[in-house]
């Protein structure tokens, strides 16, 4: 295996944002990572990126962010429909290849622009799940109840996490929600989608995010403190949302072993819950213990912009690292209804 | 000086009468048995009983084909609820709950509805049971909703189906799919439609590059710089390559056919650009001749207020000077 490094990361977030278009969205975190890598654009060997056309509601309007990108002269180039996390797995595997040894990886979504929890809706079983558009929160909200049912996670349990990724989130300039808050609070506040209440949800978000990563020959020259990749893989669920024991996150399990995260010794954790039960369904798949900080950005709670949210996960985790405030962290992506696809990604300093 | 805001614009993704879908044997027994009435699962490979059925198995992939009845009375094992019903998405019009329902003789849940009064009705391990539809079609609505059942209550049949039905099984579904999206230009296109409203044509450059960018897009394709420098360029250009439509009634903008679009390269611009040519027959188009826009009489911020582009008379262009963009 080659030692592959994260060496330079940039997002941008808002929360409804009608004045850019996608390109003029993209291009300053694509400027601003690659200028933060140290590396010259058409030395970059490979660039890919992650996004969903019905977020923008065109077809093949990814090709469009590339005008973002500088392509020309042609650039070895792919796409993954899928938070751009992905990307960055395909952008690892090209560089195991020895095919290629940097890469850029971008991720951007405008989930402002429709409804989009109706949009992920689509993403479900066309013909006995999606004809009766339960959205992405109402089979997020039947998870949740399944995990109530079980007797081991109360509504507390949600709100304590609301109330700590809101309160963390007050220091992350990329957040769109952030508040003073504690758990009494937020469980004064009314249940919007039963078990949930709308602290227990990701906030609708516009964003962008881009990522540079280098095999060690050149990460070494050019980024004073890499953030290593130790581990990563992912794993998905079975389709069908019934024959899935909801109560566990057996795909975000077998990643993490294969990652090598069972291990644990993390500083950090940056989990990609979109819902605050996500979080305590993915730290018990994880097997984290009480040392590791639960995301400090305050996490997808605070800013979730689809398809570039999973990626500053480990956007995040990498800026720590070569902030040197941690030595090691754990960042998760996910995708699909329910926690269906899961990604998890081992970072280390030196 | 602060510019107008960027231009927004509603857009619907629908595909006009639905999307149809073919739906192989597994989902046909199960639609052919809502329509008949009847819930019908899988035995899957570890012995459980799965609805709705999959033709395989979700586990180990292994072909399914022991179909199983089940129901007609459930419980609930999971629910959520939907205070405010979308118009057009959900076939319920008052407020309802969604639910994992396990039907009797199933051992997994199914995504379907409960029609209850209020939130305070629904609970984990609730007894219900299938509300049909009088008119059943073979679609998963013809199980209109799940309903609480009282104890020592036995579910009545469905009753007749009132729809006129072949008894074949069903094939096929039709669903309705939208979207509504509102759509925003950005700043460097909206500047570029704005001007289609002025009678100009206004396209954009990077600093460092004399390329001209029509329509601009906010950056430079080739280097991704943003391309801050306004430059107007001329209504008169150059056919670098071209199209003869025959297709009649294309759009209601499209001219009878047959007739050109063509890729012009407007003089001072860098990227050809998309128009149709009008003003001499279709076979006398070609390559490297001299267009000028012909404007509309009222000018509208979008592709409207150019008409088409006719010959301006100019003797035709020498293929070098747009052999880079044909």
């Amino acid at each position: 295996m080659r030692d592959v490094a994260v060496i330079s990361f940039a997002q941008e977030t808002a929360v409804k944002d009608r004045e850019r278009n996608e390109v003029e969205f993209i291009s300053p975190v694509v400027r601003d990572a690659v200028a933060g890598s140290g590396i010259a654009r058409h030395d970059i060997g490979f660039t890919i990126s992650g996004s969903c056309d019905y977020l923008s509601g065109g077809p093949f309007t990814f090709v469009q962010g590339l005008d973002a990108a500088g392509a020309w002269p042609p650039v070895k180039e792919s796409h993954v429909e899928m938070d751009a996390a992905w990307a960055l797995y395909e952008a690892w595997v090209a560089i195991q290849t020895g095919d290629v040894d940097s890469a850029l990886i971008y991720g951007f979504g405008k989930s402002s622009l429709t409804d989009i929890h109706e949009v992920i809706t689509l993403q479900t079983d066309p013909y006995t799940v999606a004809p009766l558009w339960p959205s992405m929160v109402d089979l997020a909200a039947l998870q949740a109840s399944a995990l109530f049912a079980e007797g081991d996670v109360t509504e507390r349990d949600l709100a304590e996490v609301a109330a700590r990724s809101r309160r963390d989130a007050c220091a992350n300039p990329f957040a769109v929600v952030s508040e003073e808050v504690d758990a009494d609070t937020l469980l004064g506040r009314p249940v919007t989608h039963a078990p949930l209440r709308d602290s227990d949800i990701a906030p609708v978000t516009d964003g962008a995010a881009a990522i540079v990563i280098a095999a060690a020959e050149v990460a070494h020259d050019v980024c004073a403190r890499p953030a290593w990749i130790r581990g990563i893989d992912h794993r998905v669920d079975a389709p069908h949302i019934g024959v899935r024991d909801l109560t566990t996150s057996a795909s975000t399990r077998r990643a993490g072993e294969e990652a090598g995260a069972l291990q644990g010794g993390f500083d950090v954790a940056e989990l990609h819950a979109q819902f605050s039960h996500d979080e305590l369904l993915l730290r018990a798949a994880l097997g984290l213990s009480a040392e590791t900080a639960i995301n400090p950005s305050g996490g997808a709670l605070g800013a979730n912009p689809l398809m570039a949210s999973g990626l500053i996960r480990i956007g995040e985790v990498f800026r720590r690292i070569n902030a040197g405030e941690i030595g090691r962290g754990l960042a998760h992506a996910t995708q699909g209804p329910c926690l269906q696809q899961n990604l998890v990604c081992i970072l280390e300093g030196e | 000086m602060t510019s107008p805001p960027p231009l927004i614009e509603q857009h619907v993704l629908e595909y006009p009468g639905g999307y149809t879908r073919s739906v192989g044997t597994a989902v046909s027994r199960y639609l052919t048995g809502l329509r008949d009435g009847v819930i019908v699962g899988v035995r899957i490979g570890d012995g459980r009983v799965m609805v709705p059925p999959t033709e395989y198995d979700p586990e180990t992939g292994a072909a399914l084909d022991e179909y199983v009845e089940v129901g007609p009375a459930g419980t609930v094992v999971a629910w959520t609820w939907v205070s405010e019903p979308r118009s057009g998405k959900h076939h319920l019009t008052k407020p309802f709950a969604f639910a994992l329902v396990r039907p009797d003789g199933a051992d997994v849940p199914m995504v379907h509805v409960v029609d209850v009064a209020a939130a305070d009705e629904m609970a984990v391990g609730m007894r219900v049971m299938p509300r049909w539809a009088s008119e059943r079609v073979g679609y998963v609505t013809d199980l209109d909703a799940w309903v609480p059942i009282s104890d020592g209550e036995t579910p009545s049949a469905a009753a007749v189906n009132t729809a006129e039905v072949s008894g074949e099984p069903v094939t096929g579904i039709t669903v309705p799919i939208r979207l509504e999206y509102e759509i925003n230009a950005g700043r460097a296109p909206s500047k570029y439609l704005r001007s289609l409203a002025e009678h100009k044509i206004i396209g954009q450059r990077a600093v460092d590059s004399d390329k001209v960018y029509v329509p601009p897009r906010g950056s430079d394709p080739t280097t991704g710089a943003p391309t801050t420098i306004e430059v107007e360029v001329s209504d008169v250009g150059t056919v670098t390559t071209f199209c003869v439509v025959n297709l009649p009634g294309l759009s209601e903008f499209a001219p009878e056919v047959p007739f050109v679009c063509a890729q012009i390269l407007l003089d001072g611009s860098n990227t050809p650009w998309f128009g149709l040519v009008q003003g001499l027959p279709a076979d006398e188009v070609r390559m490297g001749l001299r267009v000028q826009a012909v404007w509309a009489d009222v000018l509208v911020p979008d592709a409207r207020s150019i008409k088409w582009f006719e010959p301006n008379g100019e003797p035709d262009a020498p293929y070098d000077t747009y052999r880079e963009y044909a």
